[in-house]
């Protein structure tokens, strides 16, 4: 593979070379002594030269080994366009990296005013002290330290809400009731069949892999229970959960990224709108309310799925697979559901707002929030499913 | 001697370990125009942003009307605001947009409100605006929009962030016309930032300019005997238009 490279590019250097000789229109001669170099530039460059003027570059540089200072000499260069001084201009900064002093001189007006047009009479920039790159154990702390700081910042945002809340709770006039309708209906009725569809098939799913495995015992009966349960205490609320934060929790980020960076939210505090109350509580409660319900259906239509399946590879009857379910399934597993969709759609819309308002640096800025909302989403909500299975399994739920 | 309108003293401002600003004070008069100017990057619009109060100073104190630290949420607004960009709010009509504040923090049945807003849409020159959309104005419609919402209340002081920034010259005229116009005629106290020279000349009655290296004020007074006797070659430098050196 690098032989193939550096044939390649043994050939294009070549070619580059046969280019240069051809085009060659512009004088290149180089004098004084080891120390002190003058390189005097004629006729016309422009860029047809380029390809020469480049390859002459590179030849110069090299017979620089011993130089303190090179002189380029444009006096007699009648013509000389952008292209071309931009390459001369690199090729002075590269002299000048080499610790050699390095000037343009002598160019007549129109020459001159290229030169300075590219910067070619700026004085030597001392080159800043470039920091080395962090090493393997310095990036994951930067990077745990960022996640604990975007975890600080949440919980800030959380204390706030809360904060927030109760004083609303005296003065609700200042909540804004109006949105949590739309939120409803957007959160809510517009996600009902992305919920069934995807419920549905799991719950297909589910029920085919599981009933594989459970024909071999002779128990096909049991997949109803695998089913149920699975559906109401686990996959329906965490699947839903997963839905909402796509759907809404993106919407809610990137809405509310927008509104910042365009001066909205700063708008609404300046007529006197509180932000947390006008825009986030609306948002938390439309996605409190609703998350129940699209658990509801999601393990309606998860066990459905398995029902189907089971009646068209198991031979379990849709009245069998009731009756089954009945017993199956008690009414702590379902309230275990519901709890949890709550506590998701509440991440959600807490973690959504305060990334959408954490937003900066115009539309880049919006799509790096939004990106960070649905991320830290997913991820709260694996850590809370954690957390409530253990506690409802220690209050014996 | 009369009590100035907003009373800066000592002010010191920045984000966070970058300071912009190092006591700063100044004075604006009731029915002054007054323009905050300087270069990029020299504090300009957070200095705005402060008075306005949607941020903490690092010290110093800004009083308006005598009253310090300005509390912006939870009550209805004592001056108007108007964003560089409009910032109308994108999902509501420019009559909604001029009325939301009004509908929210008064009593007023709905038909007095639209008559609030449509009187407002005229004095800005925007009448039979206010069933379109933000996204259907142009942008000198969007700013005018932006001083009616800020209008609503009827404040004595109103904050504009770059008026004429992004607008053709004619609608920058237009714009100039209508600030000239407000505090005329209604007495209004305009608080301004602008980089347009011709509306600095045209409606600055004072201003303050900000330096990016000293981190202070350099000059203030009236723009039009700044630019003129005004020794200080930064200053000149600015009112002239002269490209900076290096």
């Amino acid at each position: 593979m690098t032989k193939t490279r550096e044939k390649a590019a043994s050939r294009f250097d070549e070619r580059l070379s046969l280019v240069a000789g051809l085009l060659q229109r512009f004088t290149w001669e180089s004098t004084g002594n080891e120390q002190m170099k003058r390189i005097e530039l004629g006729g016309s460059i422009t860029i047809d030269d380029s390809a020469a003027l480049w390859k002459r570059i590179g030849e110069s540089i090299s017979d620089l080994k011993d130089a303190r200072s090179v002189e380029i000499d444009l006096s007699r260069i009648r013509m000389i366009d952008g292209a071309c001084m931009a390459l001369l201009v690199h090729f002075r900064s590269d002299v000048r990296a080499r610790r050699i002093r390095c000037e343009f001189v002598g160019g007549a007006a129109e020459v001159e005013r290229i030169v300075d047009l590219y910067g070619g009479h700026k004085k030597a920039k001392r080159k800043r002290t470039e920091r080395e790159p962090a090493n393997a154990v310095e990036q994951v702390g930067d990077a745990t330290l960022a996640v604990l700081r975007e975890i600080q910042q949440i919980l800030d945002f959380f204390g706030q809400l809360v904060v927030s809340a109760i004083l609303a709770v005296k003065n609700p006039k200042t909540v804004n009731f109006h949105d949590v309708g739309p939120t409803m209906e957007r959160a809510g009725a517009d996600a009902a069949p992305i919920v069934v569809l995807i419920n549905f098939l799991i719950g297909l799913v589910m029920a085919y892999q599981s009933s594989a495995q459970l024909k071999q015992f002779g128990a096909n009966i049991y997949v109803v229970d695998l089913v149920a349960v699975s559906m109401t205490r686990e996959l329906g609320p965490l699947m839903t959960a997963i839905i909402i934060c796509g759907r809404s929790g993106a919407a809610f980020a990137a809405e509310l990224g927008t509104m910042q960076v365009s001066e909205e939210v700063d708008a609404l505090r300046t007529l006197g709108f509180m932000p947390l109350r006008h825009l986030v509580m609306p948002r938390m409660l439309g996605l409190i309310v609703v998350a129940p319900f699209l658990v509801l259906l999601a393990d309606a239509v998860g066990i459905t799925g398995g029902m189907v399946v089971a009646a068209t590879t198991l031979d379990i009857t849709p009245t069998s697979f009731l009756i089954q379910l009945k017993g199956a399934v008690k009414p702590s597993d379902i309230i275990s559901g519901l709890v949890k969709s709550v506590a998701f759609a509440g991440a959600i819309a807490l973690i959504s707002c305060q990334q959408g308002l954490a937003t900066s640096g115009g539309a880049e800025g919006v799509g790096r929030r939004t990106t960070g909302a649905v991320v830290s989403i997913l991820f709260a909500l694996v850590v809370l499913d954690a957390i409530f299975t253990i506690l409802l399994a220690g209050l014996g739920l | 001697m009369t009590t100035p309108l907003i009373r800066v003293r000592e002010l010191s401002l920045g984000h966070g370990h970058t300071v912009l600003l190092e006591n700063a004070s100044f004075d604006v008069a009731r029915g002054d125009i007054f323009i905050i100017l300087g270069g990029s990057g020299c504090g300009k619009s957070t200095l705005l942003r402060h008075l306005i109060g949607l941020e903490t100073p690092l010290s110093g104190k800004i009083s308006i009307s005598g009253i310090g630290a300005p509390r912006l949420e939870g009550a209805a607004p004592r001056y108007g605001v108007m964003f560089q960009s409009g910032a109308l709010f994108s999902s509501m009509t420019v009559g909604e947009n001029v009325g939301f504040a009004l509908q929210e923090w008064t009593e007023l049945p709905a038909e007095e409100v639209s008559a609030i807003v449509r009187a407002k849409l005229t004095l800005v020159g925007l009448e039979g605006a206010e069933n379109k959309l933000p996204a259907e104005l142009s942008g000198g419609m969007k700013k005018r929009a932006a001083i009616a919402r800020a209008m609503a209340f009827e404040p004595s002081l109103i904050f504009l962030d770059e008026p004429s920034a992004g607008l053709d010259p004619v609608s920058a005229a237009e714009l100039d016309e209508l600030i000239l116009a407000l505090n005329a005629g209604l007495g209004l106290t305009v608080v301004m930032v602008t980089h347009e020279l011709e509306s600095i000349f045209k409606v600055g009655k004072n201003c303050i300019m900000l330096d990016r290296e000293t981190r202070s004020i350099i000059a203030t007074g009236d723009p039009n005997h700044l630019r003129t006797e005004s020794e200080d070659p930064r200053v000149r430098q600015f009112f002239n238009r002269e490209a900076g050196g290096a």
